[in-house]
Parts: C-alpha cells; sequence; structure tokens
C-alpha cells in the first residue's frame, strides 16, 4: 500500500517510488466549491516546503497551493485543465495536481497520517 | 444641448413578462445585419485612398439596426436591469442614491460636453474655472491642503495616493517596504498597495469591528510607509480610535492614507484634516451621487496633507494673475510623481459633482451626512430583533448583519438576497466585508423616505420569519418573478463563452 | 432641500424609533473636537435655477468645438452622436444601477457588455475582451502590467509614436513593477523605427500605436514576425478606434494585446473624460487580463443569460495578487459605444471611415499647396501632422481669433523639443464640411503670408 499523508493546508502527499503525487484533500475541495480553474506548474521548476506551486479556483475563491515538501515538478495532471470538476469528484486520486521528484524522504515525517488528518479536521 | 426629460414606465426588471422577455433575448448579432445602417453617411468611394497597404481587407462582422430597431431592443434591455430610479439599492459600500438630474442636464451643456481636451487654454477659461472652483470646495469640505483631481475612480485614487506616499519617502530617502491593511479592507487597498511594490500585512480586527490597536501599534515599524485605513470603515462603524491611530502612525514615521469610499457617512460633519489623514481619495460617484452607470465611470480626486502636497500627478490647474493654467508637462524640477491617465481627469464628473455641492451647499451636505445615518440606524433599530447586527450599538451610514439568525434554517446569505429579488427589492452587499459570516452590509443612503425605508424593513423581516419558520424551498428556488432564474456562474467560469459567435 | 425626502417631524419620529434625542448622539464615535461645531465654509444649499444659472455662465466662457471650427485629435476626436445614444444612455435602469452583481436583475448591462466585448474582439481581431477601462492610456499602463505576467521578463520598449500621454502613464503604472522601460524617440522623418536592433530574448513587449501620434499608418508585419520569434509580446495601441472602419486589425497582423480609446464611438469629448479605455487579447491569456469580464452562461431554466465570470483575477476576491487593482470602469461609456455602433452597423462604420479618411486627404492636399508647408505622412487615417514655416503655438493662438481650432502643436507635449516646435497635429472628422475646409486653408495662408 502506498503512503500517504496530510497537512495542515489540506493537501495529501502520496509516495510512489522516488516520486510523490500532490492533490487537495476531500475536506478542501467541498469548503472552495465548484472548482473552475487550476493554475499548474512548469515541469522542471523547484519549490522548496511552503512555496507556491499552484493556483485553485472556484467562483468566487481562489486558493494558493503551497509545496508539501521540497522537490522537483516532473509531471501535471493535465486532464484538469479540460475537466476541473474531477478535483470535486475525486480529489485524493484521479485529481491529483503535480508529481515531484523528491530527495530528502525524512521530509514526509513531520505530515499527518489519516487519522490524525482526521482529527485535525474535526477539532477546526 | 439639453437632457430630455423622457415619460417612461419604471417597469421593474423584477417584473417584467414573459413576452417581452422573449422579444429581447437575442442579441444584436441575432437581429442585426452588416448591410443594415441606423446612421445615414454618404457612401463615398476612394478615388485614391493614403491608408496604403495596411487597408482593411476583411469583412468585420459587425450587425446593424435601424434607429427604431435599435431603441427597441435597448429600451426592452434597459427593462431587464433594477435601478436606483425603481427603488431601494442598499448595497453597503457602494452607496446608491439618488441622482440629481439637474446635473446630467448642466454636464451636458455644449460649453462643457463638447470642450476638446487640447484646446489652447484661453478658450477654456470657464471649465478651468470650474475644476478649480470644484477643488477650493473639496479642500474646504475636507480641510486638506491639496487635491488632484485627476484620478479616474476610488481604485485609481488609492494608487495616487500611495504613490505620492512612496514618492515622499523617497525624497527623504527612506525605504519602507509594508503596508498595513486592515482584514476589513476593500480588495482595492491590498491590490493598490502591491501594485506600488509593497508587501501587504493585515491587521485584524477587535470584537467591536475597529482595527485592533495593540496589534497596530505592535506591527509598525520602521518598514511601515502607511496605513491604509476605510473610515468610517466597511463594519459601517467610525474607528473611534483615529485620533490614537494617527498619532501610533506618525510616530513611526509612516503616513496615514484614509480610504474615503465612505465618506458619505461624514461629509460637513467632520473635517478629514482634523483627524491626522494624510491622504484621501473622494469617490465622487458615491459621496456626491454622479451617477454608477452600471459599473462606471466614477471619479476619485485626492486630498491631500501639505507635506504630501508637491508630489501629486499631472495635471494640475493653477491660476497665475486671474488667468487659469493647466501644469501638464512632467516637470523635471518638481516631485510630482507623474500622470495616472491622458489628458485632466474625468471632468464630466466633476461637473455633476460641482453642480451636487452647489445643490446643496454646506446646510444641505451636513443634512445628508444626518439623514444618511440616520436612516441606516433607523434600518438597524428596526430589524435588529429579526436579523443579527454583528456589532450592536449605534452604526454610521450602513448596518452589518451577518447570517447568525439563520443558523439552523439552512438558507444561507445568497439565498436570503435572492428572496429579496422575488421581493422586489435589490439584495445588500453580500459576503462583504470578509470578517463577517455570511455578510449583509446594508447602505440606504439619505435620499430614501422613511415610507420607503418601513416597507423594505416590512418586507426583510417577512423574509426573516419565513426562514426561521423552514420555508426553505421558498429562499433556493428563488428568485422566481426575475427575467431569468439563478444563473450558472460554474458553466460561465468552466466553459468561457466571452464573445458572440454562431 | 429638494434631493433630500425627510421634514424635521418625520427625523423626530425616527429619533424616537431608534431612542436617540438629537442626531449628534449618532456621531458619538467622532472625537469631540473633530465634530465641526459649525457648517464648513461653502455657500449654503441654492435652487436648481440658481446652480443652473451659475454653471450655464462658466460654460459660456467656453469655446465649444461645435461653435468653431475644430482640427483638433491627438487622442480624443469630435464626431457625430446619434441622438438616440443620449437618449438610452439616460434610461434610469441603465444611468443608476450598479456594477451587476446581481445578475438576475442586471441582466441589461450585462448584456449589453457582452455585445461590448464582441463588438471590441471583432473590430480589433482578438478574441477576447473585457468590459472596459478607464481610458486608453490606462489600458495602456495594465497591458504593459500584464505581458509583464505573460514572460515574466524585464524589458520594455515603448515606440517613439506612442501618444505622450499614454507613455507617462506606463512610466506610473510600472515604476514598482520591477521593469526596465526602454522609450524609442519621437522623429518626423518618416523612417521606420529600428525596433529590430532592441530585441532580444530579455524583451517583454513592444508598445507600438497604429495610427501613431502623428497620424502614420504603419505596416507591423516585420516587426511582428520578430516578435515572435523572440517570444517578445506585441502591444498595439489604437486611440482613434474609427481607423479600424479601413485600417486591418491589429490581430490579423498577430498583436498580442490591443488595446486604446474607444471614445470616438458614442461619446462626447467632455473636456478629455470619462473616456472608454478597451482592452483585448488572445484567449490563452485571458486569465491575466485586468478588469471585469462577462460571460454567457443559462439559468435554473435553461435560460441564455450572463454573469461577470473569472472573478477570481480581480480585486474584491485576489486581493493583493488581482490582476488590477481597478473596479469601477466605464460602464456607461461602453453602452454609448454599443448603441453607436449597433446604428452604425458594418455598412454604417466603414462608411464613416471612408468618409474621415476623404476629408484628411482633401484637407492635406490643400494644406500641402501652400508655400513653406509639407506633409510629414506618406499613409495616415484621419489625421496627419504638418511642418510650418512658423511656429505653430503662434499660428493656433491667431487662428483662435477666427474661431479656427487649428489642430495641435506638437511641443504642447514636448515643450523643451526645440525641433518640434514648428509642427502640428491636425485632425478631420465628418463634422468639417468643404466650405469650412477652404475657409481653414485660407486662414491659414493668411497667416504665413
Amino acid at each position: 500500500m502506498k503512503q500517504i499523508k496530510f497537512t495542515k493546508e489540506h493537501e495529501w502527499v502520496k509516495l510512489d517510488n522516488e516520486h510523490v503525487y500532490v492533490g487537495i484533500t476531500d475536506f478542501a475541495q467541498k469548503q472552495l466549491g465548484d472548482v473552475v480553474f487550476i493554475q499548474l506548474p512548469d515541469i522542471g521548476l523547484d519549490f522548496k516546503i511552503g512555496e507556491e506551486v499552484a493556483v485553485i479556483e472556484s467562483v468566487k475563491a481562489a486558493s494558493e497551493i503551497y509545496a508539501p515538501v521540497s522537490g522537483r515538478i516532473i509531471e501535471v495532471n493535465e486532464i484538469l485543465n479540460d475537466s476541473p470538476d474531477i478535483i470535486n469528484s475525486d480529489a485524493e486520486e484521479n485529481g491529483w495536481i503535480w508529481k515531484m521528484a523528491i530527495s530528502d524522504f525524512s521530509q514526509l515525517d513531520n505530515l499527518m497520517d489519516k487519522s490524525e488528518y482526521s482529527s485535525f479536521v474535526s477539532e477546526n | 444641448m439639453n437632457s430630455r426629460s423622457r415619460a417612461h414606465s419604471f417597469k421593474s426588471a423584477v417584473n417584467s413578462n414573459k413576452e417581452t422577455e422573449l422579444n429581447t433575448q437575442s442579441l444584436i448579432f441575432e437581429l442585426g445585419s452588416t448591410e443594415k445602417s441606423g446612421v445615414d453617411i454618404e457612401n463615398c468611394e476612394f478615388s485614391s485612398n493614403l491608408i496604403g497597404e495596411s487597408l482593411r481587407n476583411k469583412k468585420i462582422g459587425l450587425p446593424g439596426l435601424s434607429e427604431p430597431e435599435a431603441i427597441r431592443y435597448f429600451v426592452n434591455l434597459s427593462k431587464k436591469n433594477y435601478s436606483i430610479d425603481e427603488g431601494i439599492y442598499p448595497l453597503g459600500s457602494c452607496t446608491m442614491k439618488h441622482n440629481p438630474r439637474l446635473n446630467e442636464k448642466l454636464a451636458r451643456l455644449d460649453g462643457f460636453a463638447n470642450l476638446h481636451p487640447l484646446q489652447p487654454v484661453n478658450t477654456i477659461q470657464g471649465v478651468l474655472e470650474l475644476m478649480f472652483e470644484l477643488s477650493k470646495n473639496l479642500l474646504e469640505i475636507t480641510g486638506m491642503e491639496a487635491v488632484a483631481l485627476s484620478p479616474a475612480a476610488g481604485a485609481q485614487g488609492e494608487l495616487c495616493g500611495i504613490l505620492a506616499i512612496k514618492q515622499a519617502l523617497e525624497n527623504k530617502r527612506e525605504n519602507r517596504s509594508k503596508i498595513l491593511v486592515p482584514d476589513s479592507a476593500h480588495g482595492t487597498n491590498p491590490s493598490t498597495a502591491a501594485l506600488c511594490g509593497y508587501e501587504i500585512e493585515s491587521v485584524p480586527s477587535n470584537p467591536s469591528g475597529r482595527i485592533n490597536l495593540d496589534i497596530l501599534i505592535e506591527k509598525l515599524n520602521d518598514k511601515v510607509a502607511a496605513l491604509m485605513l476605510t473610515n468610517p470603515n466597511t463594519c459601517g462603524l467610525f474607528e473611534n480610535d483615529i485620533l490614537k491611530i494617527a498619532e501610533e502612525v506618525h510616530k513611526r514615521g509612516a503616513y496615514l492614507y484614509c480610504d474615503g469610499a465612505n465618506f458619505n457617512a461624514i461629509v460637513g460633519k467632520v473635517k478629514p484634516s482634523s483627524l491626522g489623514i494624510d491622504a484621501m481619495h473622494l469617490n465622487l460617484h458615491k459621496t456626491f451621487s454622479t451617477p454608477h452607470g452600471g459599473g462606471g465611470p466614477g471619479s476619485g480626486p485626492v486630498v491631500v496633507s501639505k507635506q504630501l502636497s508637491s508630489f501629486l500627478p499631472v495635471p494640475m490647474i493653477k491660476k497665475i494673475n486671474d488667468k487659469f493654467e493647466i501644469i501638464e508637462n512632467e516637470n523635471k524640477n518638481t516631485n510630482s510623481f507623474g500622470r495616472l491617465k491622458a489628458f485632466h481627469g474625468q471632468v464630466g464628473m466633476f461637473i455633476r459633482a460641482y453642480s451636487y455641492i452647489l445643490s446643496h451647499g454646506s446646510d444641505g451636505l451636513k443634512q445628508v451626512a444626518e439623514d444618511a445615518v440616520l436612516n441606516a440606524n433607523y434600518i438597524q433599530s428596526k430589524l435588529k430583533e429579526h436579523l443579527t447586527v454583528k456589532y450592536p450599538g449605534f452604526c454610521m451610514h450602513e448596518v452589518l448583519f451577518d447570517d447568525q439568525f439563520l443558523k439552523g434554517t439552512e438558507v444561507s446569505t445568497l439565498d436570503f438576497a435572492k428572496a429579496m429579488i422575488d421581493k422586489g427589492i435589490h439584495p445588500m452587499t453580500i459576503y462583504f466585508p470578509l470578517i463577517a459570516s455570511g455578510a449583509m452590509l446594508t447602505e440606504p443612503t439619505e435620499t430614501e423616505s422613511k415610507k420607503d425605508l418601513d416597507n423594505f424593513c416590512e418586507k426583510i423581516i417577512d423574509l426573516a420569519k419565513k426562514a426561521k419558520e423552514g420555508n426553505r424551498n421558498l429562499f433556493s428556488s428563488s428568485p422566481t418573478k426575475a427575467v431569468l432564474g439563478r444563473l450558472n456562474e460554474t458553466a460561465a467560469a468552466r466553459d468561457l463563452i466571452l464573445t458572440y459567435s454562431e | 432641500m429638494r434631493y433630500l425626502p425627510h421634514t424635521n417631524k418625520i427625523r423626530q419620529e425616527m429619533f424616537e424609533e431608534i431612542g436617540i434625542k438629537n442626531i449628534d448622539e449618532l456621531f458619538v464615535d467622532i472625537p469631540k473636537g473633530s465634530l465641526l461645531g459649525e457648517e464648513v465654509g461653502i455657500p449654503k444649499h441654492k435652487s436648481e435655477l440658481e446652480v443652473e444659472n451659475i454653471l450655464k455662465n462658466i460654460s459660456k466662457k467656453n469655446i465649444s468645438v461645435s461653435s468653431a471650427l475644430n482640427f483638433i485629435g491627438a487622442g480624443a476626436y469630435y464626431h457625430h452622436v446619434p441622438a438616440a445614444v443620449d437618449h438610452i444612455i439616460q434610461r434610469s435602469e441603465f444611468l443608476t444601477s450598479y456594477t451587476p452583481y446581481q445578475p438576475e436583475i442586471s441582466q441589461g448591462t450585462l448584456q449589453y457588455l457582452f455585445e461590448f466585448q464582441t463588438q471590441i474582439s471583432l473590430l480589433t481581431g482578438m478574441e477576447v475582451s473585457n468590459a472596459s477601462m478607464y481610458d486608453g492610456a490606462s489600458a495602456c499602463a495594465e497591458a504593459v502590467l500584464m505581458a509583464q505576467r505573460v514572460n515574466k521578463r524585464k524589458k520594455v520598449i515603448y515606440s517613439g509614436y506612442l501618444h505622450p500621454h499614454y507613455i507617462e502613464t506606463s512610466k506610473t503604472y510600472t515604476k514598482y513593477s520591477g521593469v526596465k522601460n526602454i522609450f524609442l524617440p519621437l522623429n518626423t522623418n518618416s523612417k521606420s523605427e529600428d525596433f529590430i536592433d532592441h530585441i532580444d530574448e530579455d524583451v517583454c513587449c513592444i508598445i507600438v500605436q497604429n495610427p501613431d501620434f502623428l497620424g502614420n499608418i504603419k505596416n507591423f508585419n516585420d516587426l511582428s514576425e520578430h516578435c515572435k520569434k523572440f517570444g517578445v509580446l506585441l502591444i498595439v495601441v489604437v486611440t482613434e478606434i474609427l481607423s479600424l472602419g479601413v485600417v486591418n486589425s491589429p490581430g490579423s497582423i498577430g498583436a498580442d494585446i490591443v488595446v486604446g480609446e474607444a471614445q470616438s464611438i458614442g461619446n462626447n469629448l467632455n473636456f478629455g473624460g470619462p473616456y472608454l479605455g478597451f482592452f483585448s487579447t488572445r484567449k490563452k491569456f485571458v486569465r491575466q487580463m485586468p478588469g471585469r469580464i462577462v460571460g454567457q452562461t443559462s439559468d435554473v431554466n435553461g435560460n441564455r443569460g450572463f454573469v461577470l465570470t473569472l472573478s477570481t483575477r480581480e480585486q474584491h476576491i485576489r486581493r493583493d495578487k488581482a490582476t488590477s487593482n481597478i473596479c469601477t470602469n466605464s460602464g456607461l461609456c461602453s453602452l454609448a459605444f454599443t448603441i453607436h455602433m449597433s446604428l452604425l452597423g458594418e455598412e454604417g462604420l466603414r462608411r464613416l471611415s471612408k468618409l474621415n479618411h476623404i476629408k484628411a486627404v482633401n484637407l492635406s492636399q490643400k494644406i500641402k499647396d501652400i508655400d513653406g508647408v509639407s506633409l510629414v505622412n506618406k499613409n495616415f487615417f484621419n489625421e496627419f501632422t504638418i511642418s510650418l514655416p512658423k511656429s505653430a503655438t503662434s499660428i493656433i493662438d491667431s487662428l483662435i481669433d477666427k474661431n479656427i481650432l487649428a489642430g495641435v502643436p506638437l511641443t504642447r507635449f514636448y515643450p523643451n523639443r526645440e525641433d518640434l516646435k514648428n509642427y502640428l497635429i491636425i485632425a478631420v472628422t465628418e463634422m468639417i464640411d468643404d466650405q469650412q475646409m477652404d475657409n481653414f486653408i485660407a486662414a491659414l495662408r493668411g497667416e504665413l503670408i
């Protein structure tokens, strides 16, 4: 089973060999409402933890998505350009936003696991 | 040219019947034809043309209509709009008040409407006199030292003020990188500050809806260029610590910029100069009632204190030996930060605003502020038991409700607003300011009669009752009596159709 | 006071409802020393008749273009506006409505804005257009900022033939955006500008005007090709939108952003404002565009309708990350444009454009025949520049006495350019008839004897 972690910014990070997939959580998509556009990052760019990577927009709001871990963008989910609604229907699987190569896997240790995230959400 | 007084029925956009709707659903692009024209112009053929190789060789595709068709089209289209002339338009922060028709008439006088901005100054002494007199009036009303008339609207006024501040700081060789903005601010404030290269730091509000003074003082340091403050603020409350705020801001070498969008609450009652304000824009389309015209044009003159006066943009109108001159070119010897737009500003709006000021006079302007505040408090008093007032106590020209009263009803602020449409009234500003949950910012303005306020309150109370009675469908399905039902904004943003195509 | 509905008796009733004795109880938050004890120092209120007389008297101190022979252009043009335009824009429903935030009761405004966007897009040959900007100069400045967002480059090149106010406004707007502005010089010889030398991969955008400030119509095909090669955005400014009736659209030569002033259609001169800035671009850049945009959609019953869309670009949602701080735009001016353009239609527009050009050609030929006068332009639309044997300012000053507004001396914009002092920009529109043209020529000859 692939390891999945969560951030306080409501992103998920899924480890797949030496890469991670990043997306927003189902809770986050519900907060946003109907997603109409995702501004994807350029492939090949490096990001450090906390830097703005992508922007996700609903009709009345725009939210920046920050890098949950440091690394390089190696792929983006191009399908989202034509079908941003996948974020609403399938945020945590087919709604992945970018794929990142990371060198330091210990970064993931600081993130929450599923049950920690669930209680984080219910507390807030 | 005279403005024509027209008799037409103020048939509300809300009650427009289905038959007219069918007739007017079409676009010009579906009704007209490229061969048809509503203007008779001789068809001259080029004997020789000097356009050269850029001569247009393709059709444009612009349809035309005869005059009767055009008039009918636009008149029917107009009926799909709600307007202040039909009923209360209580958009908080927007100030939808009556637009005196005299002002329209005067702006259309041949000696104003038909002046070219580049005429020699001795042919335009009248309009320069008007701009000079308007400036003098705005300075007397605000108590400030100098004014720039040219900003095109409030947001450009903000740009003007912040650029003047930045220029003043540069002149003092001070490098300050930050601007503080309360969390209740208009979006234009942080946006303007960013345009001027500043970092924006948000200052939270305190439990009474004013800026949190302690946190403000904490955040003030020698990196802060200015605080942008709206006063009265966007919660409809006067920043009662204003003198202390100004003192603290100045103590740290920063400037106090005031967003004057709500000046209509205090015009003629308070001079902003006495509040320690360094720069402020005036929305002529709010306080001085030039019409909003479906979103513009506006006009946003900026008044400043003495220390900022030399940094204002060109053009400036000066009176030299009884003759009016335009200072319009950037002179290397002055501190002016430059130019904000072509020519001299929204002159058509200056004429209307000057007419408004002359009509009201010192006594009328004071009464404007008093009645605006009276009307908002009257609404608050009538509605406080039925809606929830975000910050109890007297308000200024607008009252802020939140959505606590809708708790458990499954009716949202948006639903409530849409249900107001079916009652024949325009909703208030919703979801702004951001600090109130499901905000309903309500500004009646001074030109509403008590009867109209009572009628408004009655309808709101009725809706609030219905919401609490669990009449959820009524809200979620509304509006049903408007020209159209709720529109799919998600589809509009996902599949962009921004121009007509067959 | 005629604009205020309350009588004192009513005010008293309202005081009682609120629970106050006098109005100043509501102003309690205002610092004591700041609340004015007396009224501000302007005269008391005046009757409608009094105000009307005051403003009429002031207006009579001006010489209007309608009472003189006007040849002034340079970014603002005197054209005929059909009576229907002013009638419609004064309808309450258009004049006294707000920004269409509640689409169900604002379809009137939203639909004409959609038509306006379409008309502008067709004229400029671009894919999308916004619902208006303040004026051409601020639209130009916003175009430069947008180009920076699109390609993130740092060098901006301005043609020397761009309207000086547009240059100055762009300078102001880009002051802190981190670009290096390069301003090419204005010359009165007809040699084309050497952009190619300046183009490299650091250049963000090039701004050219067509017809340019001196009235020249230029062909930017080569420049456009070159821009493409280096990823430079080409911004084309049009200050006389009527020219697009007979001149190829900027879109057809590959412009990336087309901005300008649309006052000429439907709007009075108004001594410089309010005017109508327009802004159009390619669809792929639409999310970087400033200003409001109207989009088509449908309502719950499947009926076509219009809404404000892509609002996440705007200040009220995006705040410090918005594409622009603009909020209020030129709504009613765009309505005037849309009505006038609908009346003209393609046929009317082409006829009007041709008429303007023919008149300008006629006048230019007559002027050329005057001894000592020469024409700067080879190709032009309804405006051209001449060189005179003496100072242009002195000539326009003396022609005022003959009720002629003869044009704009270049030194009005370039007061320190001694080499430009004999140059005059002259515009001719449909408002000038043949007799008036001859009167102008005779008067000009008289000045030059």
